[in-house]
């Protein structure tokens, strides 16, 4: 078997587990990294599984290794820093059967608070990395990094971006092989890390790192590639696609192990071409691991720290450097056009509790997750997002200090909330805090697109399992007041929002209403108004609703008519409810009422 | 010192449009034809927060051999746009002499109901005066009178293939085994139309 096909990268690290013979992998939910456990469970022979965070992640991977299967654990750039506690001392342990941490940065921030450079870890664990630039060679190092963790007796980092797991290219597909699980042998000085034990194996590790410099000078995972002498540009990743694409002519050194770098190779190289210049997104990891040496480099003076690198930026840096020359640009300026921000899908549950929350005038501490979005216009009910579980934590804060008038509220969804927000509860229970904390329940990981969780009662395999009871979870916390309540009821929503904040200590509010588009689209009899009865008030307008547009008509009074998009309207309500005219009604009354008139 | 080098032999397509409109399904079966034809392809696109009734774009990518995913500035010969304001956004990453296929359609963002914002009622005029190879087509209105609606895509990478030297039937070879069983003889007549303007 040997066919072309077409995978993106989280699909090609799949299919390259798969090919590796890995039996175990592990993950939560994470742009852009979540196809890669997605695409896995469709496989045969391997293990799939969600866990409710990254660092449990991590540690049933660490489990899966020490038992001797071949394991992946993946998460988002932000994941790990939620596992880095066992992974700074699984880096100590070494593993059994090969394991390999994939992390998918996202520079840009295409869908993530920050864009840190997850290039750092590798060096501050001292573990090995790899950076794949394609989707073959997501594919191809998936196998590499397994052999070189085994053989090296450590995790090993494989580092995506956005780019390289979001791009789909051409990958030969080979042969599957079965790897098997070797077994748990009882190993105290290795396994047990305790600070006797612990000492001996950072001295191991720097060893470690000697002999990964040896095969970093001798892998063909680091490659050159001759070109015009005037410039050696060094690379990796996706930067190495662009530059090569702004610069072809160049020599090029393309890291493909990256961590730790092959410096004599590298000085080897340097000495054969006029000028170094070193292409890489985000920090200078590979510049500041040069010129720490002394080899002579340049690269963040013309190349962008932050953002997304491509091929004109690329462009961009190598004219400033001197080596292109810039052809006068006759192209057209962009047009201004209005902006198309993502919104709260038609229907969506969240919806009526942030209008709520607005119309309190409440503080509110959200999280990560589509509710994040309540911050944009029109709502703009959302006042703080940090990290996983951050709300919680910060809406106690504020009450043990009184640092807000208005009433306050932590907001957070039903993945989040098992993720991270559990230990927040019982936070706030235990030192006695004020705090109204709302869980926005939709029964879904909806932000990256579906995925299952403790609370939903399915895996990631698709078996039927134990779903968490939130009000006995909560309560087991100690906290005495939870109340559920179904937020398209929005009458009831203001009420139960408001007799919440007058009660003292922890209070726990939960929503009832599943997300419209997972795991099923959710369509019900849309609501149409009545054009004629409207006076343009334009209070349907500020719940942010994409199925409500203006109509293009106007009232006597010159106020823009709404019309509703009947394919999108999902019968929610809210609109109607909170319509001071009462001017919107569900399809079938109006036509009832038509036919009675005529 | 070398030239910067304004092209090369690669062929870059923008699919534009919002997301849920069908982008990602059209680039798709874009960069399949072009595997088949033996091309190297790169397609990229962000998943994510933007398929949330935001901005879709994908770029395509092929040739001997592509270096990059992503599409330099001004640098797409052919932008395909499934909708009138997002044409305009995107119109000025097209090359000069760049062919421009556009879905008459409509369809107005949640913000647009702030006065603040207002949607480009003379979108098209404006891209007329900017390309002048463009190709607006009515694939709403084309696949109504096909009697579904859902062919829009189709109808479009019909209009998209008049500017590929690729064999028609290989379009239709890699169409039919995209789209639901019930539906492939819809497709490739909603691909005649498309092609036919």
């Amino acid at each position: 078997m040997n066919q072309k096909i077409l995978l993106s990268g989280n699909e090609a690290v799949a299919q390259g587990a798969r090919a590796a013979g890995v039996g175990f992998a592990s993950a939560y939910p994470g742009t852009p990294s979540t196809e890669i456990l997605e695409n896995i469970a469709k496989l045969p022979d391997i293990h799939a599984q969600w866990s409710p965070n990254e660092k449990v992640a991590f540690e049933v991977g660490i489990g899966a290794s020490l038992g001797g299967a071949r394991t992946i654990v993946c998460m988002k750039h932000v994941g790990v820093n939620v596992a880095a506690d066992p992974l700074m001392t699984l880096a100590y342990t070494g593993i059994k059967g090969g394991f390999v941490l994939v992390s998918a940065d996202d520079p840009e921030m295409h869908s993530s608070q920050n864009e840190q450079d997850n290039r750092t870890y590798a060096k501050f664990a001292k573990i090995p990395m790899l950076e794949p630039s394609d989707s073959q060679e997501c594919y191809d190092f998936m196998g590499e990094a397994l052999e070189i963790s085994e053989r090296f007796d450590t995790p090993v980092l494989l580092r995506m971006t956005t780019r390289i797991s979001h791009s789909m290219t051409a990958v030969n597909i080979k042969e599957w092989q079965a790897v098997e699980v070797t077994g748990f042998e009882k190993d105290i000085d290795k396994y047990v890390m305790m600070p006797n034990f612990a000492r001996p194996r950072h001295q191991v590790i720097l060893k470690r790192l000697e002999r990964l410099q040896k095969f970093s000078e001798e892998t063909s995972l680091n490659r050159i590639e001759w070109g015009d002498k005037k410039i050696g540009v060094i690379s990796s990743g996706v930067s190495y696609q662009h530059a090569r694409e702004a610069f072809p002519e160049a020599s090029f050194f393309k890291l493909g192990f990256s961590y730790p770098m092959p410096l004599k190779k590298i000085a080897g190289f340097t000495d054969k071409v006029e000028k170094l210049i070193v292409v890489e997104e985000l920090e200078p990891f590979i510049e500041d691991a040069l010129k720490n040496v002394g080899i002579p480099c340049e690269g963040k003076k013309y190349f962008p720290i932050y953002g997304e690198l491509n091929p004109s930026l690329a462009e961009k840096g190598f004219m400033e450097a001197g080596f292109l020359t810039a052809i006068p640009d006759d192209g057209a300026e962009p047009v201004e056009v209005l902006p198309r921000p993502p919104v709260l899908c038609p229907g969506c549950s969240h919806r009526s509790v942030f209008y709520a929350l607005k119309r309190m005038g409440a503080h509110v501490f959200g999280d990560i997750g589509c509710y994040t979005m309540a911050a944009l216009p029109p709502l703009e009910a959302l006042h703080a997002c940090v990290c996983m579980g951050a709300s919680i934590g910060m809406a106690t804060g504020i009450s043990q200090v009184q640092g807000s008038k208005r009433p306050v509220f932590a907001v957070i969804g039903d993945s989040t909330f098992l993720h991270s927000g559990i230990t927040g509860v019982l936070d706030a229970v235990y030192n006695k805090a004020n705090v109204t904390i709302l869980i926005l329940d939709n029964r879904i990981t909806a932000m990256t697109g579906g995925q299952q969780h403790p609370a939903t009662g399915k895996t990631l395999m698709g078996e039927d399992t134990k779903a968490v009871d939130f009000v006995a979870l909560t309560k087991a916390l100690g906290v005495e007041y939870v109340e559920e309540f179904d937020p398209y009821d929005y009458p009831k929503t203001q009420e139960i929002l408001k007799s919440a904040t007058k009660r003292e200590g922890v209070k726990i509010l939960i929503t009832t209403r599943p997300c419209m588009l997972f795991p099923g689209k959710i369509k019900d009899e849309s609501y149409r108004i009545l054009a004629a009865d409207c006076n343009g008030c334009g209070v349907c307008f500020k719940i942010g609703c994409p199925a409500i547009s203006k109509s293009g008509d106007v009232t006597d009074k010159n106020l823009a008519v709404p019309v509703i998009d009947e394919t999108l309207c999902t019968g929610c309500d809210l609109c109607a409810e909170i319509c001071p005219v009462d001017c919107i009604f569900p399809v079938s009354e109006l036509q009832k009422g038509e036919e009675v008139t005529s | 010192m070398s030239k910067s080098k304004a092209t090369n032999q690669t062929m870059n397509v923008l699919i534009v449009g919002v997301g849920g409109q069908g982008v990602l399904l059209a680039s798709q079966i874009l960069s399949d034809v072009n595997l088949q034809v033996g091309n190297d392809v790169k397609k990229s696109e962000v998943h994510g927060m933007a398929q949330r009734g935001g901005v879709v774009s994908s770029h395509i990518r092929f040739g001997k051999k592509v270096y990059s995913p992503l599409i330099p500035n001004r640098q797409a010969d052919v932008i395909l746009a499934f909708e009138r304001a997002e044409a305009l956004r995107w119109v000025h990453e097209l090359k000069p002499g760049g062919y421009m296929v556009v879905n008459d359609q409509i369809i107005m963002p949640p913000i647009a109901v702030d006065p603040k914002y207002v949607y480009p009622d003379g979108a098209i005029d404006e891209l007329k005066r900017k390309v002048e190879n463009l190709n607006v087509i009515d694939a709403a209105g084309i696949s109504e009178e096909l009697g579904n609606p859902r062919l829009a895509n189709t109808v479009l990478l019909g209009a998209l293939s008049n500017a590929l030297d690729i064999d028609e039937s290989l379009w239709k070879e890699v169409i039919s085994r995209r789209v639901p069983k019930a539906t492939i003889d819809l497709n490739l007549k909603a691909f005649d139309r498309g092609r036919g303007r």
